[in-house]
Parts: structure tokens; sequence; C-alpha cells
């Protein structure tokens, strides 16, 4: 389970993916295996958002806490539950220091 | 001495060169509607032609056995697209549009090279893809019916109405011309056997089949769309950039062309909702 209140957690996008906003979803696909995601509106603002050098937390209360109806510490944990998903496929990169 | 026919696809000609007179008549009367000079631009650059050589020889070449049915290999590799199947072993130049096919003496092999090179040529355009789907034109506007073996391509094509101009029973040029798409015919022909007619027209919707007790059309979501419409395209290259290309083209598509699920009876009837 991941602790939420643990390091700095940074996400950057995966490389060789590829991604297109569509009808309100991002549709995104690995271009080594050609396989498709699409993410909903709350993941879709949190990868537009993966620039690798805001910390995630802040761009939870930043983009998502005022714009949808959640506390932070629960869309935290979402949050880092889905990066932490789209990491296993390689489409969202996790670090805990930003990127250089 | 070389002789040459030149098979012109969704407006892109590819010159055939052998030095078997009798092997391209073979291709003229296969060909035989797509021979004629495009009125459409290509989507290669001006001045480019493509131009096919045709090596025949008596067996497959592959020297393991392997037969036609066999999986077909697309690679790239110092500036070469390599394709290589049972039945043949083809090598393109896509800067100078020139390749070199070695073949059996009959048609499938070329024609699998020529759906090869075209959708690598549409991929790398950004602008068009080839899709397993059934077309025909009606009322001035294309119609393409996708799905999988047994989705009922063929079935709907032979159900169309007199007033419908085939395109294909089996895999559809999509283009993109100015802000719309247009799907023209081609000569890939599916379990009908007859091949379409060389015209083309602005694409009024795209329907993905099912069979089903009654007809009935429902929207599909975008997302599910793309996926969709990915999962019928053809294309055989394991290359990332043209991937990439393919995936934005096919988004890009779905952005401006209805798409719905056809649930439709094998009767002639699913065509009064197709107009």
């Amino acid at each position: 389970m991941s602790s939420i209140n643990g390091a700095r957690k940074y996400i950057s996008r995966g490389e060789n993916v590829a991604a297109r906003m569509l009808g309100g979803e991002m549709m995104i696909m690995s271009v080594k295996d050609s396989t498709l995601f699409s993410l909903n509106e709350t993941a879709s603002v949190i990868w537009q958002a993966a620039d690798g050098v805001t910390p995630l937390r802040e761009i939870v209360e930043r983009e998502i806490v005022p714009h949808f109806e959640v506390d932070a510490e629960t869309a935290y944990r979402d949050a880092l539950e889905l990066a932490e998903e789209l990491a296993r496929f390689g489409i969202l990169r996790i670090a805990d220091e930003p990127a250089g | 001495m070389n002789h040459q026919v030149t098979i012109t696809i969704g407006g892109l000609p590819i010159a055939v060169h052998c030095s078997s007179r009798e092997f391209l008549t073979m291709l003229e009367a296969r060909y035989g509607n797509f021979l004629a000079e495009s009125h459409i631009g290509s989507v290669r650059p001006e001045g480019v032609a493509l131009q096919l050589d045709i090596q025949l020889i008596e067996s497959a070449p592959s020297d393991d056995g392997r037969g036609a049915d066999d999986d077909l290999q697309v690679s790239f590799e110092r500036g070469h697209w390599l394709m290589q199947r049972g039945d043949f072993l083809a090598r393109w130049d896509p800067v100078s549009g020139r390749g070199l096919v070695r073949q059996a003496p009959y048609p499938y092999a070329i024609d699998s090279v020529m759906r090869i090179i075209h959708s690598l040529v549409l991929a790398e355009s950004g602008g068009g893809f080839l899709l397993h789907s059934a077309s025909a034109i009606r009322n001035a506007r294309a119609f393409l019916f996708s799905g999988v073996s047994g989705a009922g391509k063929t079935t709907i094509a032979r159900l169309a109405p007199p007033d419908a101009t085939l395109l294909t029973d089996e895999i559809s040029y999509v283009r993109r011309l100015d802000e719309g798409y247009q799907a023209f015919g081609t000569p890939f022909a599916g379990e009908l056997g007859i091949p379409g007619e060389d015209i083309a027209a602005p694409i009024g919707a795209l329907y993905f089949l099912r069979q089903g007790p009654r007809n009935r059309i429902a929207v599909v979501d975008p997302a599910r769309a793309v996926a969709m419409t990915l999962r019928n395209v053809l294309f055989f290259a394991d290359d990332a950039a043209l991937v990439e290309k393919l995936f934005a083209a096919v988004c890009d598509f779905v952005a401006r062309v209805p798409l719905f699920e056809l649930t439709f009876r094998p009767q002639a009837e699913v065509w009064d909702l197709i107009i």
C-alpha cells in the first residue's frame, strides 16, 4: 500500500507513447506493443500535468481538488494509485526527485 | 526485355516491371479496374514514382519450406523495408520508391507486397490507412463496414442494393483529403471475389458490424471507436515512429467521421438504414 505521507513523488510521461485527447478522454498508446489506454477526465488532467518537475501532491491540489468534489488526501491517494498503475505499463514514470 | 504495367490504387500509382509478358497479362486481368491514370493526387511527393521489379522464380524463395500462409515479416534495415513471407521476398526503398520482389509466378505475392507498401506510404503520410472493411458508395457518400473475419463484411456487400457501388468487400482505402476523409475502391477482394470500382467518395460513416436478431444502430464513444478502428487497420511494420503516426491518423479520423455499431440481420432491409 502506498504511503500518502511519504517522500515527494514526481511523475513524467513515459517514452514511446502517443497521446491524443478525444471526446474528453485522453487516448494513450504504447507504440512498442500498440496497447491502448483511455484515461477518464481526472486521470487525463494528471497525465497532462505530468511534467517531471511538479510534485504529484501539488498537481493534485492545484488541478484536481478545486475542480472535483474530493478532499486532498483522497485525491492524492487515488492519483498515486493511478500513477503506479500507469507506471507498470510504462505509460508514466514515478521518481523521488524532479527531472533534471 | 522488361515489360511494365502500372497499378493505381488510392491515387498512388505503382509501376510493376517484369520480363514475363505472361505474368503482367495476368496482373492486367486481375487489376483491370485499376490500370488507368489517377485523377487524384498521390500522397507521395510529386515526381517520386513507385516501381517494383519482379523476379519470377519457380518455387517459393524461402528455403525452409514455409508457404504462403506463414507469418509475414516486415522490418526496416539500412534504409529499406524488407518483407518476407513463405512465397516472396521483397525489398523496397521508401526514398527512391523502387523495390525488388522475388516471387513465384502467381499474383498473390505481389498483391500482398502492394498492400504493405500502400499501408507504409499511408502511415508515413499520416493521412490515411487501409482498413479491414467492406465499403460502398451510395448517394455520393462512402459507407464503410468493418469487422473481423465472419463479422459480415462480404454479407453486407452482397446485400447492397443496385444503387450502391462496391468499393471492396475486404480492404478499404482511407485517405484524408482537405478537411475530410475519402474512401477509394480497391482490387483487394474478399470472399466475394470481385474487385471494387476505381472511384472515391467522402466517407459518410464507418459501421462496426455484428450480426444479430434485428437491425440496430448505436453510437460508439470515441475511445472505443479508436480501439475498434485500430484493431481493424492493416499495418505490418514493427516501427514505433510509424505506429505513432498511425495512432494520430486514427484519432483524427474518429474525430471527423461518424462511427456506429451496426447490428444487422443478414437481409437486404439493413440497407434501408444506410443512407
